[in-house]
This record gives C-alpha cells, sequence and structure tokens, in this order.
C-alpha cells in the first residue's frame, strides 16, 4: 500500500473510531478529496465532520484550535507545507502556548498535517520543508510521517499527548510504498517511535533522518552496503521534536560515527539539534564530529536540474558518509 | 466615522448593574495605582470609560457560552464572574491567582472565559467553539475586540468562516476611536458597518453609554446569533477615559477633555449623583480592601 493511501485510511479510521474528530483543509471534500487525495471519501463518509474550507489557513488553524478547546479533536490540512507560515501566530502564540500560559495543563488536541518537499517541481514556495521552524516551539510537537509508521497510532498519540502537533507528510513519500519486514539487505524493525533499518547488529556508522528521507538515505544504505562494503544503520524518528532518543540508546551507542540528514536549508536546522543531543550523550564514543547533511542554504528551483542541486539526493548521503568515514 | 456619543438623560440604572460598574472601575484605578506605587511588575490595559459595555452584555449570556477577551479584558471578564481577588491575584502573581501567575493580566482562562494578548486571534479559535456549540445545540460564542484589531486579517478570516458555516458568534466591538496611540480615522479606511456588510454579517451600532440602552439594541441582535446560528457584529460606541496601558497617553489636552465628556461615569455622576456616591464608596472600600488583601497574600506557584 501506498503511503498516501495509507494515510486515507487512517483517516477514515480515526473519524470512524472517535466521533469528535474533525478534518478541515482547502479542497478537502469529495469528489476532489484533497490536493493530493489525502482525504478522498471522508466527507461523503462523515458528512459534516469533514469541511472543505475558505482559503485562510491562519483560521481554519484557529477554528481547529478552538474545537480541541472546546472538547473535539481537530485534524488541519495545509494544502501546501509551505504555507504553514500564514497559520504561525495560531501554532506557536495560540494553540502551543495555550497548553501551559493559563498556568495549569490544557488539551489542544491538534494535527496539523504539511504535505512537505521538493522534487516535484512545484517551485520555491510550493517545495519548502520548514519543520527547522518549528523546532523548539514549547508546547508544539514535530512528527514527520515515515513508511515504517502507522499513521493512525501516531495521529492518536497526538491527540493523547494533549499537545497540538504539526504533521510533515513528504510528497514524494505518497507515492512510496508503505515498508515492513526488510528489504533484502536490511530489516525493519519499528520500536518506540523509532524505526531501525540495518544490515547487521552495531554498525560503525549510524544515519539518522526523517521519514521523509527514507527512499534517499535506503539508496545510499544500499550503495553503501553493496558497492563500499559500509554497513550503515537507518533510525527514523516518527517524533522529530521533542526528540526522545533513548529508545535506540543501543545502536547509537554502538555507533564511532553519527550522520543526520534532513530536507530542510542549512543554517538553524533540526539536524544541528539533533547533533547538539547527541554530542553530549555520546561525546568520548565517538571518533568523528557528527555529520550534517542538508539541503544547501537556498531557495527550491523548478527546473528538474536546478531543484536537483537543491534538494537532498541519495547521492549526497552516500558521498557524505564515504568523507566522514575516510577521513 | 464614528461621532461623539450623544449626551442624553440617563435611564434609571439598577444598583447591579452601577455597582458593577463601578466596581470595575475602582479594580482598574486600583491596578493604576499599584504601577505608579511600582507595587506591579510588567504591564496593564484598563478599561476606564467602557466598562458599562460588558456590564450590559454579560447580563445577556448564559453559562454555558464562551466570552473570547483580549489585552483590555479584566472588565469582560469581572462583569462576567465577580472575581476581583483572583484576578487581582493574577495580575500580582499571588496565591489564589486564576492561571497561578503565569498568564497574568491578558491571558486568563477561567472556567468559559479565554483572553490572548495578540490581537484578532482569539476570532478563529471562537468560530472553532461556536461550531461545537452549534452543534451541541446550545450555548454561542461571544468575542471582545477594538476597533484597531480591524487591522488583522485573522478578523476577516474569521467572520467568513462564521457566515458561511452559520457559526453562533457575538462579535462585541469597543469602538474607543484609538488603537494605542493612533486615532481610528487614521488607521481604518471605511467602517466597520461597512466591513460587515461585504460578508453579509449581521452589524448593530450602538452610540450611548446608558448600560440598559447598550443592552436592550444587543438583546434583539444575540437572540438571532441564538435562534438563527449566525454571526453578528455589535458595535459599541465608547471612549477610553485613561491611558492604553499605564502612562502613555500622547493625546492632546481637548483629545482628553473629550474622551472624559464621553465616560459614561461623568453622565451618571451627572444624572444619579447620590446612587453613585453612595455605590462608589463601597466599592471603593471593597476594592481598597482586595487590594491589600491579596498583595498580603504569598506569591503564587507554578509546576
Amino acid at each position: 500500500m501506498r503511503v498516501a493511501e495509507h494515510l486515507n485510511r487512517s483517516l477514515h479510521a480515526l473519524l470512524e473510531k472517535d466521533p469528535s474528530v474533525h478534518v478541515l483543509g482547502e479542497d478537502i471534500s469529495d469528489p476532489y478529496g484533497g490536493a493530493f487525495k489525502i482525504t478522498k471519501g471522508l466527507s461523503d463518509r462523515f458528512g459534516p465532520r469533514v469541511m472543505s474550507t475558505p482559503l485562510s489557513e491562519g483560521g481554519i488553524v484557529g477554528v481547529g484550535a478552538g474545537l480541541a478547546l472546546a472538547g473535539d479533536r481537530a485534524v488541519v490540512e495545509i494544502m501546501f507545507g509551505d504555507f504553514a507560515t500564514l497559520a504561525f501566530d495560531q501554532l506557536v502564540n495560540f494553540a502551543a502556548k495555550s497548553t501551559t500560559m493559563y498556568g495549569r495543563p490544557v488539551d489542544v488536541p491538534l494535527v496539523v498535517r504539511l504535505p512537505t518537499g521538493g522534487r516535484r517541481g512545484y517551485g520555491p514556495t510550493h517545495s519548502q520543508s520548514l519543520q527547522k521552524h518549528f523546532i523548539g516551539v514549547p508546547g508544539l510537537s514535530v512528527y514527520e510521517m515515515s513508511p515504517f509508521h502507522d499513521a493512525e497510532a501516531l495521529f492518536t498519540e497526538i491527540f493523547g499527548s494533549g499537545r497540538p502537533a504539526v504533521f510533515f507528510e513528504d510528497k514524494v513519500l505518497y507515492t512510496k510504498p508503505m515498508l515492513s519486514g526488510g528489504d533484502g539487505l536490511h530489516t525493519f524493525e519499528v520500536r518506540d517511535g523509532w524505526a531501525v533499518i540495518r544490515a547487521e547488529q552495531n554498525t560503525e556508522d549510524v544515519l539518522v533522518a526523517p521519514g521523509g528521507l527514507t527512499d534517499r538515505a535506503l539508496t545510499a544504505l544500499r550503495d553503501l552496503l553493496v558497492e563500499d562494503e559500509i554497513a550503515c544503520t537507518l533510525l527514523v524518528p516518527a517524533r522529530l521534536h521533542p526528540l526522545d532518543v533513548t529508545p535506540v540508546a543501543d545502536v547509537l551507542h554502538a555507533a564511532r560515527r553519527v550522520h543526520v540528514a534532513e530536507d530542510g536549508t542549512a543554517g538553524g536546522t533540526w539536524g544541528a539539534e539533533v547533533a547538539r543531543l547527541l554530542h553530549e550523550r555520546l561525546w568520548g564514543r565517538l571518533t568523528a564530529p557528527i555529520t550534517h547533511i542538508s539541503a544547501p542554504d537556498s531557495i527550491i528551483p523548478t527546473a528538474a536540474h536546478l531543484e536537483a542541486r537543491c534538494t537532498v539526493q541519495a547521492a549526497d548521503i552516500r558521498a557524505h558518509i564515504q568523507r566522514a568515514i575516510s577521513r | 466615522m464614528i461621532g461623539a456619543v450623544r449626551e442624553r438623560t440617563l435611564t434609571p440604572v439598577s444598583e447591579a448593574d452601577l455597582s458593577r460598574m463601578l466596581r470595575i472601575r475602582h479594580f482598574e484605578k486600583a491596578l493604576l495605582r499599584l504601577f505608579e506605587q511600582g507595587r506591579l511588575n510588567g504591564t496593564t490595559h484598563t478599561c476606564l470609560g467602557q466598562e458599562h459595555v460588558p456590564v450590559a452584555v454579560s447580563a445577556l449570556l448564559r453559562p454555558e457560552d464562551h466570552v473570547f477577551s483580549n489585552h483590555r479584558g479584566h472588565g469582560h471578564f469581572l462583569a462576567r464572574y465577580d472575581e476581583p481577588h483572583a484576578l487581582l491575584a493574577e495580575i500580582t502573581g499571588r496565591e489564589g491567582a486564576l492561571c497561578n501567575g503565569v498568564g497574568g493580566s491578558q491571558h486568563i482562562y477561567h472556567e468559559r472565559f479565554l483572553s490572548t494578548g495578540v490581537q484578532g486571534e482569539s476570532l478563529p479559535v471562537a468560530v472553532g467553539v461556536a461550531l461545537r456549540h452549534k452543534r451541541t445545540g446550545d450555548g454561542i460564542a461571544c468575542a471582545y475586540i477594538g476597533d484597531g484589531t480591524w487591522g488583522e486579517g485573522s478578523v476577516y478570516e474569521a467572520l467568513n468562516m462564521a457566515q458561511v458555516w452559520g457559526a453562533p458568534l457575538l462579535v462585541v466591538v469597543e469602538h474607543n476611536r484609538i488603537a494605542q496611540s493612533t486615532p481610528t480615522a487614521a488607521q481604518m479606511a471605511g467602517s466597520i458597518a461597512g466591513r460587515c456588510a461585504g460578508f453579509g454579517v449581521a452589524h448593530h451600532r450602538v452610540e450611548s453609554v446608558d448600560v440598559n440602552v447598550v443592552r436592550a439594541e444587543l438583546s434583539g441582535l444575540l437572540e438571532t446569533v441564538r435562534r438563527d446560528k449566525r454571526p453578528a457584529v455589535f458595535e459599541v460606541s465608547v471612549h477610553r477615559a485613561g491611558p492604553h496601558s499605564k502612562g502613555d497617553d500622547t493625546r492632546t489636552a481637548a483629545e482628553l477633555a473629550e474622551a472624559a465628556a464621553g465616560d459614561w461615569y461623568a453622565h451618571y455622576a451627572r444624572d444619579f449623583p447620590a446612587q453613585v456616591a453612595a455605590l462608589e464608596e463601597i466599592e471603593r472600600a471593597f476594592i481598597d480592601a482586595a487590594v491589600e488583601n491579596v498583595l498580603a497574600r504569598p506569591l503564587s506557584e507554578w509546576s
């Protein structure tokens, strides 16, 4: 099953099991079913709990927060994650802050889904990966969809936490299959919010990457293993922030080198925060500074040959890891 | 452009309404006094001159209704919940505070009252809450904003959604002719009525400092919000008799005189001098005692 279909089924299940769940977003109703068809069939089946909205990203995130505050649960789809900037106030100053700023815990069960990333030729304002702008906001969780994680379980986990979350979904990942078991070379294991992908136990190299990079990271892993005889373990967290590395402490503690990859642009990144966290834990065990792989400090051009230069490719990941090893 | 509040003879005021208006007023005056004495931290925005609006509105609200308030929200709170000790404790960070001193003057969440400090931010949230009210079949959302708030895009997103979806949302606009230091004429093109008309949203404006008149004029409009499940904007012409926050009033002497002349207090003191004097003594003493009581309490705790 493709990731897009899995997400769609997860939303169906969520709405079916919990009558308090509402889904809002631009053009999400049938027969259109959302720009990426993630909400297909929802409005036909669940009627007024699935609402196509005006083009008002800030407004609809506010409405979602209002529903959440009043006792419902809300999933808001922003058509392109780039437009999350229009909802920044509602996310940062209202939804996230409300969980604590009234002096006692206040539940705001709200998921804001953000189709994200480049490699589809949509150009500078429809291709960005804005995760880093939401890292470190008190009261706000940051998730990213992966082909290993069950989306319904993640949505349920977010609602249960009482904290609002932004939920990034890579737009190319939509077209890829969900993954389990292994790929012949690597085994895929999911534990406590992390996917562990490895060819052997206790590899000296460990790559940490959000779910949207899975296809490129897996290609890099295979090439490293087959062409370069380097076994590297891939760790994919579903929750990017706050990041709890405890469930994969054994994998990290066995590592000599850690590499972090992300789709965001260079500077003030999620990966830098991961490196800070891991340097504290792994200092003395590592033989090299943590490698950081990101998109360059650039907008994302539209033409395919230019876009490729400004987005992280499998070859970039492989080359960075090779370089780190040969240092 | 909205005109000056017209002078007219006030209708007889109930003791309950006048007491509450005076209680709010003395609460606000006490805050300004505490600031002058250096006994308050941070900042605050008082509603001097506007106290009659929430007193008029609150009597028409039901326990199940949600109220959304803004930076100038002490009157909104005290008109609905007669808990000045708890509010003062919140503002001064003392035991018994509404939100343990975390939210302070402009971030209060108590029962069905919520205030936030970002202009216009609460309106989309209020639409969400109103949609739940619509579904459950009882209650409305009531949001107080000022004339300056109409510069925010969120106001229009919210009005549009409320009208398209039929959300029972009452927006009360306290039009005090000035946004911090900028006269409304210098920051608002057209009118609030015209903007509402653009969305097909019901709008009614009242120009009176008479609490009974304000309430009576709101009553019918509020009924349509409840009955027809649709939004409405109720605009009340008021004067901000005090500064924006503490000592930051740059208005001219003539402008201040005009604001003072449009203050409900001046009208009530003129028309009902004995009643005002008697109740004022009670409320002043009550608030003075509340200040002493609250400031003697231990600091609030937040875990």
